[in-house]
């Protein structure tokens, strides 16, 4: 039966994993995401799994592509230094096509920067940040019941597809405590059967995991392949949430924390009488573009609010294709947009 | 060789031989199972060869073949994978020892071990040997030290010896501007969970059989759960040390075994 629990959206992202089937996970401390490492760490106790805390970002990413080799459903998480770290690892599973789910609660940057929320790292997450031509399935939650809700559902993915899937959060989503209803039970766990994986190789030749290839033409019809996935993803696994496009003058777009502020401020304008609708972006890669496209035609104005200095709204630009003007809106180094300013925003562009 | 006779090895390939007279009886050496019947990309008079074989004989010997998953890393062993017969993955430069974690820890019953060159082992992937060891994970570590960087152009490994002229040390290494050979296997005996650590060479006949022994030793431990195992296996590199592979045979004992002391460094 379906019940609540009041937990923060770190430990409901956790509880996701361990729902969805997760058997590893290891990951190094930092802020603002212990609250996910601890948890997990004692929930695999529980549940029989691995919890590695590992030496380094580096090694926890290369122990997940190990598990991931061996065929369990794993996992590691961190925040946005320890992301940055993780990328090599990240290029590697995406070129071996191994599935896994990766945690950003982001926080401000660049550098060491601080440890309140941010939304800086989306070029990173969306656009690669490891090196080589390669996708990442990424989710933007925008509450604790969707931390865990995504969470299931990237690990789902990430077999289906076999790519790694990202969950990019914020430090504000995963501290934040919130009633988390459990739906899932294990029983519903849909695997995938994973020929590939090395598990010794008795009643088959071996299998060999590997992202060199030398022969003539071999890395670039290797590269083909993982485009024609990247393509179908793009065909089958967008997902957003609208609000009023078919009756707005102005269509505010925020993934994320910064989405549920901006909802709040679309519903104080629409009491003002201004026709304001909503875009959020449940998956930023793929990013849903088609939504963004049929909203161009019916709207007059976009605005784009983000924790950064503008990321997210070049894929708007993209999808919209310059039919309808797009206008920002952003607050860096962990500073969190209110209502008020996304009110003011919208009140001076319309 | 191009003929394969399957080893003597216990169960599979038994009288397999294909147009040979050869049988379990009179057969006294052959080529191991696990060892694909290919040619390999090394240099002549390079160690790697004799090291795959090495490993490929334990297996064999110890009937493991269909559970054994092996690491390879970046450096001149990087194409392992496509000698050894039994399930290998590549891993990030370095991050071997984590990948495997991985692998042993989701299945603990399957034999895991890696095998690193000393850029691999000693240099970019320094935090992951150490860590990996003082976990005490039941995996075994092939370290195969050559003291240079081969894959690359020869340059200066963390291993080279003082004065040795590499790439990147054209007078020699200077120990006052490069730093000092790392000897690896003494600073993991330091930690509890390095349960076994060996150096070997493979620069005679004589030490083949001693490298096999400590491979084979560096596996039961593993097949025995009695957790972390390594062997280094001081190897020549007559490419880049600019030497015939005779010359580079003898160096080992001349100067680069008085560096690295042979033996066992630590059983338990």
């Amino acid at each position: 039966m379906a019940h609540k629990i009041l937990m923060c959206g770190n430990e409901a992202c956790g509880e996701g994993a361990i729902l969805a089937g997760c058997t590893f996970y290891a990951g190094y401390p930092i802020t603002p995401q212990n609250e996910l490492t601890a948890y997990i760490a004692k929930r695999m106790l529980e549940t029989g799994g691995v919890f590695i805390q590992a030496e380094s970002e580096l090694a926890a990413i290369n122990m997940v592509f190990g598990a991931s080799v061996a065929g369990a459903r794993a996992m590691t998480s961190s925040s946005s230094p320890g992301i940055s770290l993780k990328q090599e690892g990240i290029s590697y599973l995406a070129a071996c096509e191994l599935p896994c789910v990766i945690v950003n609660m982001q926080r401000g940057g660049p550098g060491l920067g601080n440890i309140a929320p941010s939304q800086a790292d989306y070029f990173q997450a969306v656009k690669g940040g490891g090196h080589g031509d390669y996708k990442l399935i990424v989710f933007a939650p925008s509450s604790a019941q969707e931390l865990l809700e995504f969470t299931y559902l990237a690990f789902e993915l990430a077999d289906k597809y076999r790519n790694p899937t990202f969950i990019l959060g914020d430090g504000l989503l995963g501290q934040m405590m919130e009633p988390v209803q459990i739906r899932y039970t294990n029983d519903d766990i849909r695997t995938t059967k994973k020929e590939w994986a090395l598990t010794g190789c008795k009643g088959r030749k071996p299998n060999v995991i590997k992202s060199l290839l030398l022969g003539e033409g071999e890395l670039e019809r290797h590269n083909q392949k993982l485009q024609e996935k990247y393509s179908s993803i793009k065909k089958i696994e967008q997902r957003a949430e609208a609000f009023y496009i078919k009756d707005s003058d102005i269509v505010v777009t925020a993934y994320g924390s910064v989405a549920r502020i901006a909802r709040s401020a679309m519903k104080k304008a629409r009491a003002k009488g201004i026709r304001v609708g909503m875009i959020r972006p449940i998956t930023l890669w793929p990013f849903p573009d088609r939504l963004f496209k049929e909203t161009a035609d019916r709207t007059e104005k976009f605005l784009v609010v983000e924790m950064s200095a503008g990321q997210m709204v070049e894929d708007v630009k993209l999808a919209v294709g310059g039919r309808t003007d797009v206008e920002f809106y952003g607050r860096m180094g962990g500073a969190i947009p209110t209502e008020e300013e996304i009110l003011e925003k919208i009140e001076s562009i319309i | 060789m191009k003929s394969r006779a399957k080893g003597k090895g216990k169960g599979k390939g038994k009288g397999k031989g294909k147009g040979h007279a050869l049988t379990e009886n009179n057969l006294i050496f052959a080529h191991p199972a696990s060892l694909r019947d290919v040619e390999n990309h090394y240099c002549a008079g390079c160690g790697h060869g004799i090291v795959h074989r090495l490993i490929c004989e334990a297996v064999d010997e110890f009937g493991i073949r269909e559970k054994t998953i092996g690491v390879a890393p970046v450096g001149c062993a990087v194409l392992a994978y496509d000698y050894w017969d039994f399930d290998v993955t590549e891993a990030a430069h370095g991050r071997t020892p984590a990948v495997a974690t991985g692998i042993k820890r989701v299945r603990p019953d399957n034999i895991v071990f890696t095998y690193q060159g000393d850029g691999d082992l000693a240099a970019i992937g320094t935090a992951e040997i150490i860590h990996t060891a003082n976990r005490g994970e039941n995996i075994t570590v092939i370290f195969v030290n050559n003291g240079v960087y081969g894959m690359t152009g020869g340059q200066m490994a963390p291993t080279t010896l003082a004065g040795q002229k590499t790439a990147t040390t054209i007078y020699g290494r200077s120990l006052k501007r490069d730093g000092y050979p790392i000897k690896i296997l003494e600073m993991l005996a330091v930690l509890p969970g390095a349960k076994y650590l060996e150096r070997v060479a493979v620069n005679s006949a004589h030490e083949v059989l001693r490298a096999k022994r400590a491979i084979k030793n560096a596996f039961k431990m593993q097949i025995d759960n009695k957790g972390f195992s390594m062997v280094e296996v001081l190897s020549m590199c007559p490419t880049y040390w600019e030497m015939t592979s005779i010359q580079a045979a003898k160096r080992i004992n001349d100067e680069v075994a008085t560096f690295y002391p042979l033996g066992v460094i630590k059983s338990c």
